[in-house]
């Protein structure tokens, strides 16, 4: 894959003007994680109302792949149930991406989908890179 | 040992071409690579020495009294003296094979540790220690109700040893440091630290992985108790390291793994241990990466460490130069006078990881993380930075492709 299509204008739209970033004051839901290899770190806060993601907002430190992952991730979320969050699964958000990824930054694109999944279960259900539990 | 070599030219174009992966291209374009600080390469006597070992004398060694066992053994132990030699140790009794710095600490932390650290006492390191240096302290000192300390840093990444005599006061056992930086390329006064710990009466563990393969080490005039490295960071094969001890203190630690080897006779009710150094040398060793360890030692003493360390240090000031040139490159650490060949920068806002990424494509290969140095990190107020290391085969016409990749990055990211 050459540079111009991992770093795509999408992608670093994303990067550059986060979507839904920040925290939230009273959120229902707060889950945080940082990635060990390169100390990233993200919190992604849930308003839940009637069931569905009334707000999202999420903050940390990241690279270009991680941020622009968390960017595109909450907006998926939006107006969706838990239960629509819960289904939504790595290859979901690589194909927000629309990139490929080496091993290594699998863990950056895929570490705000491992939050969310903390959030919204409770306990961590998936691990990055290996299969989803259906 | 101490010999002064008449200056002379080493032709490190010439190096390189016996390094095969330099035959390759990475996403169409030359392999440049400067990691080193994490492994090095490695060069065809060293790749052929392990196929050499497999195809004609694979055998196990101290057991089978047949050709190609001694073979084997001779060659193993001939290690052990080229080791020996290369640190001035006294004699092969006080050198140890191990799996890397990472075990030799753990050897250390255990044998020693769990012998001669009680409640209440002391290990002091440095805020500027890989991770490997602090977590097997920190498990002995859990286990044992001791506590860490930490000889502190200065704005120029240098160790701030005006208080190490107050820090020195009380029951410190250890004091453990690296001899040179991993992010930093700072390059540690261990001497001198090991003079004022020794006169509080605590011993020195040095962490040599850094600078054993970038200059001349010298364990009688560093004073150091323990120094520990690596291979595979000095052109040899992953998975074999070295540990020197002073004989008195290995002879007096119990070991660290049993098994088959380490022992003099075993009876079910208890057994008694083999002499030092193969006291600690448990189970079959690595036998086919310690003997082609000892071919990169030969490798590196041909070319000298006058050379290397002098082709290293230029390199640096080569690097920062080109680095500091780039609107928005800051650098870490001391002046290029006072390193290895080790640069860490951050590059505006721009994520490590996006950096190491750009710079991939133009076929440069760099570090990008904490470096397994998060204190040293968080200290610097800093997530990540970017970490071009040098070594023998590397030339000044990489920088250049470097410092272009850099920024390519900056173009890419702020557009």
């Amino acid at each position: 894959m050459s540079l111009d299509d991992l770093y795509r204008q999408e992608i670093l739209d994303h990067y550059q003007n986060p979507r839904n970033w920040g925290t939230l004051d009273h959120p229902d839901i707060t889950a945080v994680d940082s990635n060990p290899l390169c100390g990233d770190e993200i919190r992604i806060d849930l308003k839940i109302e009637d069931g569905k993601v009334a707000a999202v907002r999420f903050s940390g430190k990241g690279c270009s792949i991680s941020r622009a992952a968390a960017s595109m991730l909450s907006e998926a979320v939006e107006g969706k149930t838990l239960e629509e969050v819960k289904q939504i699964s790595r290859e979901d958000v690589l194909d927000m991406l629309g990139i490929e990824l080496g091993p290594v930054r699998l863990k950056c694109a895929l570490l705000a989908l491992k939050t969310l999944k903390v959030g919204v279960y409770g306990v961590q259900q998936s691990w990055p890179g290996e299969d989803e539990e259906e | 040992m101490r010999a002064i070599a008449p200056e002379r030219r080493v032709d490190f174009a010439a190096i390189r071409k016996d390094f095969p992966i330099f035959e390759q291209k990475v996403h169409g374009k030359p392999l440049i690579y400067l990691d080193s600080t994490a492994t090095t390469q490695k060069p065809r006597a060293v790749i052929e020495e392990l196929e050499r070992y497999y195809r004609t004398y694979n055998a196990n060694i101290h057991r089978g009294v047949y050709a190609i066992a001694e073979e084997a053994t001779r060659r193993y132990e001939e290690v052990r003296e080229k080791v020996a030699r290369l640190l001035n140790a006294r004699s092969v009794h006080e050198i140890i094979f191990t799996r890397g710095t990472t075990e030799s600490v753990n050897l250390v932390a255990n044998a020693w540790g769990r012998k001669n650290v009680g409640p209440g006492d002391v290990i002091l390191l440095t805020e500027m220690e890989h991770h490997s240096n602090i977590v097997p302290w920190q498990i002995l000192v859990q286990e044992r109700g001791a506590t860490l300390r930490a000889i502190p840093i200065d704005a120029e990444g240098r160790l701030d040893l005006s208080g190490l005599d107050t820090l020195l006061q009380g029951p410190v056992k250890l004091v453990s440091l690296t001899h040179m930086s991993n992010v930093l390329g700072t390059v540690n006064p261990v001497a001198e630290v090991a003079r004022r710990a020794h006169a509080q009466g605590a011993l020195v563990f040095v962490d040599g992985a850094q600078s054993v393969p970038h200059f001349e080490v010298d364990v009688r005039e560093l004073g150091c108790d323990f120094l520990a490295f690596s291979g595979h960071k000095m052109l040899g094969p992953t998975g074999v390291g070295a540990l020197y001890g002073r004989r008195a203190l290995l002879e007096a630690m119990p070991p660290f793994l049993g098994g088959g080897e380490m022992i003099r006779e075993v009876k079910l009710e208890g057994s008694t241990w083999n002499d030092v150094p193969w006291k600690f040398e448990a189970g079959t060793m690595n036998i086919a990466d310690t003997i082609a360890f000892g071919t990169a030692i030969d490798y590196v003493r041909r070319i000298g460490y006058d050379a290397i360390a002098a082709h290293s240090r230029g390199l640096a000031a080569h690097m920062m130069g080109a680095l500091e040139e780039i609107p928005g490159v800051t650098i870490y650490g001391p002046p290029a006078g006072e390193r290895g060949g080790i640069v860490a920068f951050t590059l505006d806002d721009i994520h490590a990881h996006d950096v190491a990424t750009v710079l991939d494509h133009e076929g440069v290969a760099v570090r990008a993380g904490h470096h397994c140095a998060m204190p040293l990190h968080a200290k610097l107020g800093l997530t990540a930075t970017t970490r071009a290391s040098v070594y023998v085969y590397n030339l000044p016409s990489d920088i250049e492709v470097l410092a272009e990749g850099v920024r390519k990055a900056k173009q890419v990211f702020h557009r």
